[in-house]
């Protein structure tokens, strides 16, 4: 008998699967509507994803394949372990390959290449309130989202403009989900915004402090906030990823040496291998022999 | 003025548990008047204005208010969507205090384009034209419109919550001691530039204050308040050259003179 026999699968128990089940699938019916439920106590700090993992193991079946990023990348240690976490307590296929994954649960990022029709991808959000910053009383962010009145959020781009003559807010950017409940995607750069309107697989939300589950259901009007005189725009970069090449992905700037020396690569790890595979190369990238010595 | 009344108060009864904030007001407000309501302090004023900017629920009687349609409608009995939406348009509340009434830590612009945007506008020049338009009539600098109000003095912020409570173009404003709190030549600009603009776009408000000079400057009706009920009412100048009731008269004669 091995030591996680005691464990239920996934983790949590099934009382609690289906208390956290309820919650989804009453955010799927209202979408973008932050649904309360008990948070739970998980085996790993809050801010590590404890919504997110929540609503994972709520989701996940035996046949499901998991992956899971952080900032875009597979490899980085809150990725590893929420892996490591389910491969051991589910013990469920894990895949770093967005095309083969039925679950993917995410911090930061969507991957690159989007969401097929059944895939599910399960955000981590530290703060799921768009109005928190603006408005401190959570009494009156739930009114103002019963009575729509969103003005406030509008308050906020106004000052973004007014201070640097332009829409300087890059993450967590609002949106307002089919034309109803004003939503904050977590903090997923904007670049990601597009990505979530009409996207064939289904999009959940957990945060586990603060005891918030929504959600976008697949083929959802997710529109991001914006002036008339002003419209949305998405970050452009100036170069593509120094290994494959890519352009129009989303890059994160990595420091070579302390003389100013840097490189931008896809923070999408999956989406540049499979492109480096496929031969695609970029500047900095090493030739294929090295690469396979 | 128009044939028909504004706000039509009926038998407006507030208590605190078994205390007593205000009891059995009635009157009429007509389009384009000033009404001003005085007072010692805790005579009731403030709760009267708080329960007929629908801020408090009254014990009893009711507030008719005559909506943009010309429907009469018991501000009490609208649904609590109607009245935040008629409370940020067509109403404004101008507070003694301008930090309960502005957003500090967002621009001067930003709090006077935030009911523009409450209300669906979504063209930032239009609203920062508007905005500066409104910074202009209440004299405050054009330059200062991405200044947070937290670095005004007490005078420009007091000017800065006037301009947000008007930008909607509103037809009844709430003033609750307007000029409290700021020295007397700064008391007279503001009371120079609130007429005017009262003047200029026919509003309807209800000043609450304890100081009989902004009420004779100001108003065109007084109702004198004590200990809850209104006991003495009329023209400002009747009440104020001529009060009849001995409380008004002790009032009256308890001005300092200079």
């Amino acid at each position: 008998m091995n030591a996680i026999a005691q464990y239920n699968f996934a983790y949590l128990d099934e009382q609690t699967k289906r208390m956290i089940r309820r919650a989804i699938l009453k955010a799927v019916a209202i979408p973008g509507y932050q649904v309360p439920f008990s948070s739970r106590e998980m085996p790993m700090p809050y801010g590590w994803g404890t919504g997110g993992v929540q609503v994972t193991a709520s989701i996940i079946g035996p046949d499901d394949v998991l992956k899971v990023i952080d900032q875009g990348a597979d490899d980085t240690t809150n990725a590893v372990s929420i892996r490591a976490f389910f491969a051991k307590v589910a013990n469920v296929a894990t895949t770093t390959h967005t095309a083969e994954a039925s679950i993917i649960q995410t911090r930061h990022r969507i991957p690159e290449r989007g969401l097929a029709e059944g895939q599910i991808l399960v955000y981590q959000v530290p703060i799921p309130e768009p109005l928190r910053f603006l408005e401190p009383r959570e009494t009156e962010t739930r009114k103002m989202h019963a009575l729509e009145e969103y003005g406030l959020m509008h308050v906020k781009l106004y000052e973004d403009i007014s201070r640097h003559g332009h829409i300087a807010t890059t993450y967590a950017y609002p949106v307002k989900v089919e034309g109803r409940y004003v939503m904050d995607p977590s903090p997923t750069p904007k670049f990601d915004n597009p990505k979530m309107n009409m996207s064939p697989g289904l999009q959940l939300f957990g945060a586990g402090r603060e005891h918030r589950i929504y959600a976008v259901p697949p083929w959802t009007e997710v529109v991001s906030l914006d002036f008339e005189d002003h419209p949305f725009t998405i970050q452009h970069f100036e170069e593509p990823c120094a290994l494959c090449g890519a352009e129009g992905v989303y890059l994160d700037e990595v420091i070579l040496d302390d003389l100013g020396g840097r490189m931008f690569v896809c923070s999408d790890t999956d989406y540049c291998e499979e492109r480096r595979e496929a031969g695609h190369r970029g500047h900095l990238a090493a030739d294929q022999g090295e690469a396979n010595s | 003025m128009s044939q028909e009344p504004l706000l039509r108060v009926e038998k407006l009864t507030k208590y605190y548990g078994s205390r007593l904030g205000c009891a059995d007001v009635d009157f009429e407000l007509w389009p384009g008047e000033v009404l001003a309501i005085v007072g010692e302090s805790g005579s009731g004023k403030t709760t009267l204005l708080n329960t007929l900017s629908a801020t408090l629920e009254p014990s009893g009687g009711r507030t008719l208010y005559r909506m943009r349609d010309g429907q009469w409608r018991n501000i009490y009995e609208l649904s609590e969507a109607e009245r935040r939406f008629l409370v940020r348009t067509d109403w404004g509340f101008v507070h003694q205090n301008p930090s309960d009434g502005l957003r500090m830590t967002v621009s001067a612009g930003a709090n006077v384009g935030e009911r523009l945007m409450a209300v669906g506008d979504r063209h930032y020049g239009h609203i920062r034209e508007t905005a500066l338009d409104w910074l202009g009539r209440v004299e405050i600098a054009a330059d200062r419109i991405d200044d947070q109000p937290r670095s005004f003095s007490g005078g420009m912020r007091q000017r800065l919550q006037i301009a947000r409570n008007l930008v909607t173009g509103p037809r009844l404003v709430f003033m609750d001691e307007p000029t409290g709190g700021l020295d007397v030549s700064v008391q007279a600009r503001l009371l120079d530039l609130l007429r005017q603009l009262v003047g200029e776009l026919g509003l309807a408000a209800i000043v609450v204050t304890h100081d009989l000079a902004v009420a004779r400057l100001l108003s065109h009706r007084v109702m004198v308040m004590k200990d809850g009920r209104v006991i003495e009412a009329g023209l400002t100048d009747r009440v104020l050259d001529d009060p009849r009731e001995p409380y008004t008269q002790l009032l009256v004669s308890s001005i300092l003179q200079v």
